[in-house]
């Protein structure tokens, strides 16, 4: 237990760029302009994706895509994302504390 | 306090002639205009790889947001709401300096500033956004009288002291230039809040809007459907109607066909990249716009220097906005430090795009893109399936709205 703290510690202190893809950061970086920088969102609407669970994520931008998921703007813009794509975001966003 | 003492601080440098204020060895990279683009790239750039020394050069003290700024002459915001602060950039360790960028010199890579000074550079960044034509608006020059309140500040204030000091049952007049120019959907949000305004202070007043284009460029059936529903019988849009001439002393403006008459005359004029890029060589397309390369920003004309933004020409599909220069911004930062890194940049960046107009101080629209770089075209592409248009005006997507111009902000500043 101790252990795994120590490692966490040890892993929060890499610098960020050291722990992620850059495919990955720059598609998540896509979602910032309205969802805050690394999904840390000023607002209650739209919602901070910082530190939500990679599968809440994709189900809901999936959900968006096939239209199950009523939505004014992210139907759109999840069309333009690939299964690949809402993936790599979901994950990068799971790993962003809120 | 505190920000006028780091002012100060790196001006005195600036002017020691100082070109030595990074660490030895480290990479430098220096960052022109912080508006959605530049600051945007400053902040990524460091987010991504602290090791890398940005300074972004700025003329303005403070930011004042263009997007949302037709609010102030509808009434329902202030200066004060549009307007934020750089110094949200130093704890990314940017280092915003206060001052006028007039030289490029890219044989030896460095910028000239105003006072004299010089900063070296390994990569530049150019987000300087745009110049008018005045030129191909005869009569606009030496006079103060006819506002473009087309760059958000000191002439968004006195368009709306103008609307102000505006009697009932005036006309106020806006002309549109030919497409490209800054804001496709902006004119018409911007007639819908001066309408807004007029709704309730002046209902005898009328818009008239002169516009260039055949169409409205952007979202035309909601902007004709607010026009009707919220706005009967107070907006007159007259297509294909070019703005040539303008007189400040009988209030006329002249088109092809006619002249007309106003109260208020709001002349947008044609734009082309800022003055610095032109001066620079970086202006490859119509005297007017710098061709990049999408999958790093770098300018088709000069090795090492970075365009973002309004200036670009822009790929099929991609407007002049706030908020696809914060998008631009993001890949170019992303390409920066791979480059500086000595590694290959990524092959198929991907950016967004969100408009969303004001078509009274509660209802919103959007226009929505996502565009993905093809290699075969060599160019972005818009994706094919995505984005759209809003169905109707919500007040729903009124705080959606509000939330992006403060998430958006927030993510370029703080």
């Amino acid at each position: 237990m101790k252990h795994a703290v120590a490692m966490a510690l040890a892993l929060a202190a890499l610098p960020a760029h050291a722990q992620e893809s850059p495919a990955a950061r720059s598609l998540a970086a896509t979602c910032a302009s309205c969802h805050g920088t690394d999904g840390r969102s000023a607002t209650q609407e739209p919602v901070s994706l910082a530190g939500l669970p990679k599968e809440q994520v994709a189900r809901a931008m999936r959900a968006f895509r096939d239209g199950s998921r009523p939505s004014t703007i992210m139907q759109q813009l999840a069309r333009g994302y690939s299964d690949e794509q809402i993936d790599l975001v979901a994950d990068y966003f799971s790993r962003r504390s809120r | 306090m505190r920000r006028r003492g780091f002012l100060q601080a790196t001006g005195a440098l600036a002017l020691a002639g100082c070109t030595s204020i990074s660490a030895p060895g480290r990479a430098r990279v220096v960052v022109v205009g912080a508006g959605f683009g530049g600051a945007t790239a400053a902040k990524y750039v460091r987010l991504w790889d602290p090791g890398i020394d940005v300074t972004l050069v700025e003329r303005a003290n403070e930011f004042v947001s263009c997007p949302v700024s037709n609010l102030v002459l509808g009434g329902s915001r202030t200066m004060r709401d549009i307007t934020r602060r750089y110094d949200g950039l130093a704890k990314h360790g940017v280092r915003v300096l206060n001052g006028d960028a007039v030289a490029l010199d890219a044989a030896n890579k460095r910028v000239t500033l105003a006072n004299g000074s010089t900063l070296p550079y390994d990569r530049l960044v150019l987000s300087p956004g745009v110049d008018f034509l005045f030129d191909e608006v005869a009569g606009y020059d030496n006079q103060d009288r006819i506002l473009h309140a087309w760059k958000a500040g000191p002439q968004t204030a006195a368009l709306r002291a103008q609307l102000e000091a505006m009697p009932d049952g005036g006309v106020y007049v806006l002309s549109i230039p030919a497409a490209p120019y800054r804001c496709p959907p902006g004119p018409y949000e911007r007639a819908c809040q001066v309408a807004h305004y007029f709704k309730r202070a002046k209902p005898r007043s009328k818009v008239v809007l002169l516009d260039a284009n055949p169409d409205v460029t952007s979202k035309p059936g909601l902007f004709k459907r607010a026009w009707q529903e919220l706005y009967a019988g107070m907006v007159e849009y007259r297509p294909n109607a070019r703005v040539v001439g303008v007189d400040a002393s009988a209030m006329t403006v002249r088109t092809d066909f006619d002249t007309v008459k106003g109260d208020v005359l709001n002349v947008v004029p044609p734009q082309r990249a800022a003055d610095i890029a032109l001066k620079a060589g970086l202006v490859t397309h119509n005297n007017r716009w710098c061709d990049v390369d999408w999958r790093t920003l770098e300018s088709k004309a000069m090795k090492g220097i970075h365009v973002l933004g309004d200036a670009t020409l822009s790929a099929t599909g991609m407007p002049k906005s706030g908020h696809m220069a914060n998008a631009q911004a993001k890949v170019c930062a992303a390409a920066l430090v791979e480059l500086l890194n000595g590694r290959d940049p990524n092959p198929s960046p991907v950016m967004n795009n969100t408009c969303y107009s004001f078509v009274s101080d509660r209802e919103v629209i959007h226009v929505a893109s996502v565009h993905q770089y093809d290699a075969g075209q060599s160019t972005m592409i818009p994706v094919r399936g995505a984005g759209g248009i809003s169905p109707a005006r919500s007040e729903q997507e009124g705080v959606y709205a509000w939330s992006w111009a403060r998430n958006i902000w927030a993510d370029m500043l703080a």
